[in-house]
């Protein structure tokens, strides 16, 4: 196989991933809209047409706009405004930056702590192993809604209120990290165990490479791909954790609202009519949340070497 | 075993926590102080734990902060709500997940697959409350044909209230439950289809088609058979999840169970019921898993039968 | 008359960058009654070839050519047809009895099942018929045994329910797939008999798919010899074994490890002139030669060790005594072998050797040290560097990730940490070069390697720290057997050249009878036997050796 490519683009192109990429429709789509999305949070200042949270914009005589394509609507306002006169498109684009940031931060938290755990666990067995298992094993039985909740529950308890609403995102992404971290412990695990018994391994033992170069040279990179798979579904349930308790009411506060939150407000027009303040937020959501279960999704049938 | 460990772990913490801080902030320190005292919260936290878990098992479980009502009557006046919409969620979730999940496996290519699966994928990305909106504003505001919150109502039999006996009470329960259990089904329909293909691709399936059994015979029987096997944790597992998720479809159609009440207690810090709930889930969850080993142990002959590796 | 006429039929894999020609126009036929052998290495196709008969070749392979013609009928031309014929006039086994059996199933309704398809006969007739089956594969006790599940026989027990499976239907054609290679030596034979005695009895046209040439010997009246897809020579098995014609029969015949005498080194023979000439041992220069002294350079005392077996409750004290107190002695320079069959203890005393266990109890002495009692890690590095090993499996004793050069360099540094960049690569390219592979392998990663390539740097690898003892835990069992006897070769010339000791472990005894000067027999962790190689197959003394040579197929069998 003179004909390699060795460079690192080269790489990238010759390999199988790439190619599953290439020739699928959805990953592809899927990657676009998120990129779309990404990008907008993140420049979210300089693209939303307004900024909702400057009191000095809002007027409320435009309150309860409909989206423009509609009979009363303003082109200046896309998809209408809520109660206060805000721009639905503008509140959409800053929910969804924090509804992105708590997920990204929140899986992230779970990736560490759950694979720094489980990859021990897998590796040193004994005793150690036997604890952290058990624990994973009676998380796992407690669903992570109600984790979350629990957590936040007691931070409400402990911590004072005014305190709470400045560290409620803090609690928050902690709330949602220690809900998924299980989910990390035992797939690290279970690949850490494979890979354990692999002959490599031993070959590095009996060089005498110390036990946590082994770990992180030999053992991490090679169960990176089920983690990744299970990262990249945990972000979709990571953001529809969030703004399912910002809808109940005890995610984020009210002054930075997520797409939850705006749902939750948004529901109670629902009946009067104003059915726009909740279907945009909603529907963001789930552009959001199918876009990584798909990506997700594609990766778990690319990277699974059985299922072909 | 585990009961205990989790049980008390969980509680513990509650009975550790400050408790003071919610019994509204203009009282003043002398009367916090006397509350604490009858609260017992002033007693070595061994005592108070024991004190707790023997309540606990006798049913008292105090008196709740903001309801002022006892827990236990709260809890009993719930429970049966919570418990049918979480039966017939998980009925519907278990019935069509595995259904759909079996056809799919068995039949990878087929556009109807494919339908299925994007579907699947787009209820797991949609959040509970969303669906559960939508089919509010769907059915009862527009349509006008199913309710949109409550129960209906309900006949009391004993302790037990139930819905399912009159019309209007399973009306009521059908938006929830749906709601409820779509999230579930589609986790289920894309385990079932994994389990499926997996299943398809063995040696024994392999040697059976050698020996001329047929398609079907080999798909229902055999690979049926092996398929449900991890099918049964999840099923132990999802109820418990159901019981979870119940908290959100109930606040979403102010269905009077256990987890609205939940949810209330954690936006009041009412420790009470907060604990008390959790004492009953993880009861839950407990007899779950133990109905679950024992269902392996019937269905699993590697497991009911020891082998005997030295005879033979 | 042929029962069984393949008449040129091809086997076509199309693959995303390419066609793989897994079978090319293969021409050959069976008898009634007779065995015909089909052997070859991995990738030869006689797999393929085989689930092509009954069409159960996976996707995306196809049949593109050829007919299949069975008693005078073209069963494939009508593809639904197949199933008329599979089970009821073609039987097929396959290697594994752990897999093929489903597990939730008795065998008794899988024998059901099977009868109840092609026949038309009733439960109670199906079950006396299955039950008479059971009897005739050597299943004792069949009645009870009927409703027995498959977990509860044993590896040679299962493969016997395998073949009742096949053949309860009265197949005319049975197809083994490597049936007793997942199998031990003494289980094995018993199969083999059974499958020669039913042959006989039934008059079956049969044809076994192996790549042991032993198994062939003893087993076959006919041979065809397969490469790459291609029916390289085919005729009857004396003609075949004592007078190859093809060069590629010629050279796979010479791999295989004689059992009837030690040879010095395998004849390799290719197309390419280079094969006979000794190996550039380049690192010979930076090698510390010790000059080999009679000391012994291992000493074994009463080494026991027990593992706990908790299965389904962590209270259950199962202890498996996998090492019961053995004892022996390895002579600096010497060649020693350890025989047995799995389960015997032979990986484990190699891992205790190379502290990747503790043993329970007993010592471990190198060089007169007793490397077993040091605990402290500086120490145990000084000799760490002075014993290695290599592995059984090519495909998981390197990391995938890392590139060859970086494999090779992870021991060099640790043990060296102040060698420089160029020093490092010199020293990579010379062990490179001492195992055979070109320089241009460093920049590459291990899959794109064969597996016997695969080995040579698992080799490089383990010579990097220059050791002066080589663990060697089954090396070639994987590996195809001319690209053993290549390997073997190697490891002979390196020993010599390199004055290494050598712990040879295998179960494969023609093979332990080539490369080794002394040898240990084991079984079950006790050591039955230790005594030097030709002694041992000359006159061995244990009942166990005997029975182990008595029973290991012989490819010279067939000049008997």
């Amino acid at each position: 196989m003179d004909n390699q490519n060795f460079s690192f683009i080269g790489k990238i192109r010759d390999s199988n991933i790439y190619f599953a990429f290439t020739k699928s429709p959805t990953a592809i789509i899927s990657t676009i809209i998120l990129m779309i999305i990404f990008f907008c949070s993140f420049f979210v200042e300089l693209i939303a047409p307004y900024n909702p949270f400057d009191p000095s914009s809002l007027d409320l005589m435009e309150a309860f706009t409909p989206p423009s394509w509609s009979k009363d609507g303003m082109s200046k306002f896309l998809l209408g405004t809520d109660g206060q006169g805000r721009d639905m498109l503008s509140t959409i684009l800053y929910g969804s930056r924090i509804s992105l940031i708590v997920g990204f931060a929140a899986i992230l938290f779970s990736l560490i702590l759950g694979v720094s755990l489980g990859l021990t666990a897998g590796y040193f067995g004994g005793k150690y192993e036997m604890i952290v298992m058990r624990i994973t094993d009676v998380q796992l039985t407690v669903p992570s809604i109600l984790m979350a909740l629990l957590i936040d529950g007691i931070a409400r308890g402990v911590i004072s209120k005014e305190l709470h609403n400045e560290m409620a995102i803090y609690v928050l992404i902690f709330a949602i990290g220690i809900s998924e971290w299980p989910q990390f412990a035992r797939v690290s695990r279970a690949a850490t165990l494979v890979e354990k018994n692999k002959d490599y391994i031993s070959a590095s033992t009996i060089i005498g490479v110390p036990n946590i170069k082994i770990m992180f040279k030999h053992i991490l990179p090679n169960i990176l791909r089920p983690i990744l798979v299970i990262g990249t579904i945990g972000l979709a349930l990571a953001i529809i954790a969030e703004s399912t308790l910002s809808f109940l009411g005890v995610g984020v506060p009210p002054t930075t609202p997520s797409l939850g939150t705006l749902i939750r407000i948004g529901n109670d027009f629902l009946f009067s009519g104003e059915w726009w303040i909740t279907f945009f937020p909603a529907i963001f959501l789930v552009i959001l949340a199918f876009s990584i279960n798909l990506l997700g999704d594609w990766m778990r049938d690319t990277l699974n070497p059985k299922l072909n | 075993m585990l009961v205990v460990a989790f049980v008390s772990f969980s509680l513990f913490t509650f009975v550790g926590d400050p408790v003071h801080n919610m019994v509204g902030q203009e009282t003043s320190d002398e009367e916090r102080g006397e509350i604490r005292e009858t609260l017992g919260l002033n007693d070595p936290i061994p005592v108070q734990f024991i004190r707790f878990v023997s309540n606990a098992s006798r049913g008292n479980f105090g008196i709740s902060y903001q309801l002022r009502r006892p827990v236990s009557e709260l809890i009993a006046e719930r429970l049966p709500a919570t418990l049918e919409l979480v039966f017939i969620s998980s009925l519907i979730a278990l019935v069509f997940g595995t259904l759909l999940g079996v056809y799919t496996g068995i039949n990878r290519k087929s556009f109807v697959s494919d339908i299925i699966l994007a579907v699947s994928l787009l209820g797991v990305s949609l959040p509970t409350f969303v669906i559960g909106i939508l089919f509010i504003y769907l059915f009862a505001v527009i349509l006008g044909i199913l309710p949109s919150f409550g129960r209906g109502d309900v006949i009391e039999i004993g302790f037990w209230t139930t819905g399912l006996l009159t019309i209007s009470g399973l009306k009521a329960i059908i938006l929830p439950s749906v709601t409820l259990s779509l999230f579930q089904m589609t986790y289920i329909i894309r385990l079932v289809r994994a389990e499926m293909m997996e299943i398809l691709q063995t040696d024994y399936i392999k040697f059976a088609r050698a020996r001329g059994i047929s398609e079907k015979s080999i798909q229902y029987k055999h690979a049926l058979k092996n398929g449900l096997i991890p099918v049964i944790t999840i099923a132990g597992i999802n109820i418990g999840t159901l019981v979870a998720f119940s908290i959100i479809t109930e606040t979403v159609f102010q269905w009077p169970g256990m987890g609205f009440l939940f949810i209330q207690a954690v936006k009041f810090v009412d420790i009470p019921i907060m604990s008390a709930y959790l004492v009953f889930i993880a009861f839950i969850f407990v007899m779950i898993n133990f109905i679950v080993d024992i269902l392996y142990y019937f269905i699993d002959p590697r497991i009911r039968v020891k082998s005997e590796s030295a005879n033979g | 008359m042929s029962f069984l006429k393949i008449d040129n039929l091809s086997v076509n894999y199309r693959m995303r960058k390419e066609t793989i020609y897994a079978v090319k126009n293969i021409n050959f036929d069976v008898k009634k009654g007779e065995i015909l052998g089909l052997v070859g290495e991995s990738g030869s196709g006689k797999s393929t070839l085989g689930n092509a008969i009954i069409n159960l070749i996976d996707e995306p392979g196809k049949i593109s050519n050829g007919k299949i013609i069975l008693d005078g009928v073209n069963i494939h031309e009508k593809p639904e047809d197949i199933l008329k014929y599979r089970g009821k006039k073609i039987g097929l086994i396959f290697q594994d009895p752990q897999t093929s059996l489903n597990p939730l199933l008795t065998i008794g309704e899988q024998l059901i099942e099977t009868i109840q398809t092609h026949l038309d006969l009733d439960f109670k007739e199906s079950k006396s018929r299955a039950i008479n089956l059971l009897q005739e594969v050597g299943i004792k006790d069949s009645e009870n045994r009927f409703d027995n599940y498959p977990h509860q026989f044993s590896g040679g027990m299962r493969q016997r329910v395998v073949i009742s499976l096949a053949l309860c239907c009265e197949p005319e054609l049975l197809i083994a797939d490597e049936p007793t290679t997942a199998l031990d030596v003494s289980i094995q034979s018993q199969i083999l008999e059974l499958i020669k005695t039913l042959t006989k009895e039934r008059n079956l046209a049969v044809i076994l798919i192996t790549h042991d040439m032993g198994v062939i010997s003893e087993t076959a009246d006919r041979v065809g010899v397969m490469k790459n897809g291609d029916l390289v020579e085919i005729g009857s098995t004396k003609e075949i074994l004592t007078n190859p014609k093809e060069i590629y029969t010629k050279s796979l015949i010479s791999s295989v490890p004689p059992t009837n005498k030690k040879i010095s080194r395998f004849k390799i023979i290719e197309k390419k002139e280079n094969s006979n000439k000794s190996i550039n041992i380049k690192i010979l220069d930076r090698w510390n030669k010790k000059k080999l002294t009679e000391q012994n350079l291992i000493e074994i005392k009463n080494l026991k060790k027990t593992f706990q077996e908790g299965m389904f409750t962590e209270t259950s004290k199962n202890t498996v005594m996998a090492v019961d107190d053995v004892s022996f002695n390895i002579k600096e320079g010497e060649s020693f072998g350890l025989v047995g069959e799995s389960g015997s203890g032979k990986s484990t005393i190699a891992k205790m050797i190379v502290n990747l266990f503790k043993p329970s109890s007993g010592d471990i002495f190198f060089d007169n040290v007793c490397i077993t009692k040091i605990k402290k890690n500086k120490e145990m590095m000084t000799f760490r560097k002075q014993i290695q090993m290599i592995f059984q499996d090519p495909y998981s004793s390197l990391n995938g990730r890392l590139k060859v050069k970086d494999i090779i360099a992870e021991p060099i540094k640790l043990h060296n940490p102040t060698i420089t960049n160029d020093d490092l690569d010199d020293y990579i390219n010379d062990l490179l070069e001492s195992v055979e592979l070109s320089k241009k392998s460093s920049i590459r990663y291990p899959h794109e390697f064969s597996g016997g390539q695969r080995q040579r740097i698992s080799i490089a690898r383990a010579l990097a720290t220059q050791p002066r003892l080589l663990v060697c835990d089954e090396p070639t069992s994987a590996l195809d057997v001319s690209i053993q006897a290549q390997i073997l070769n190697l490891l002979k010339d390196l020993q010599e050249q390199l004055n290494l000791t050598i712990l040879f472990i295998s179960h494969d005894l023609p093979v332990v009878r080539q490369m080794c000067d002394r040898i240990g027999v084991l079984r079950n962790g006790k050591l039955c036997e230790v005594s030097d190689t030709e002694k041992l197959f000359l006159e061995p003394k244990h009942e166990y050796s005997k029975e182990l040579l008595h029973l290991m197929p012989k490819i010279e069998s067939i000049y008997n």
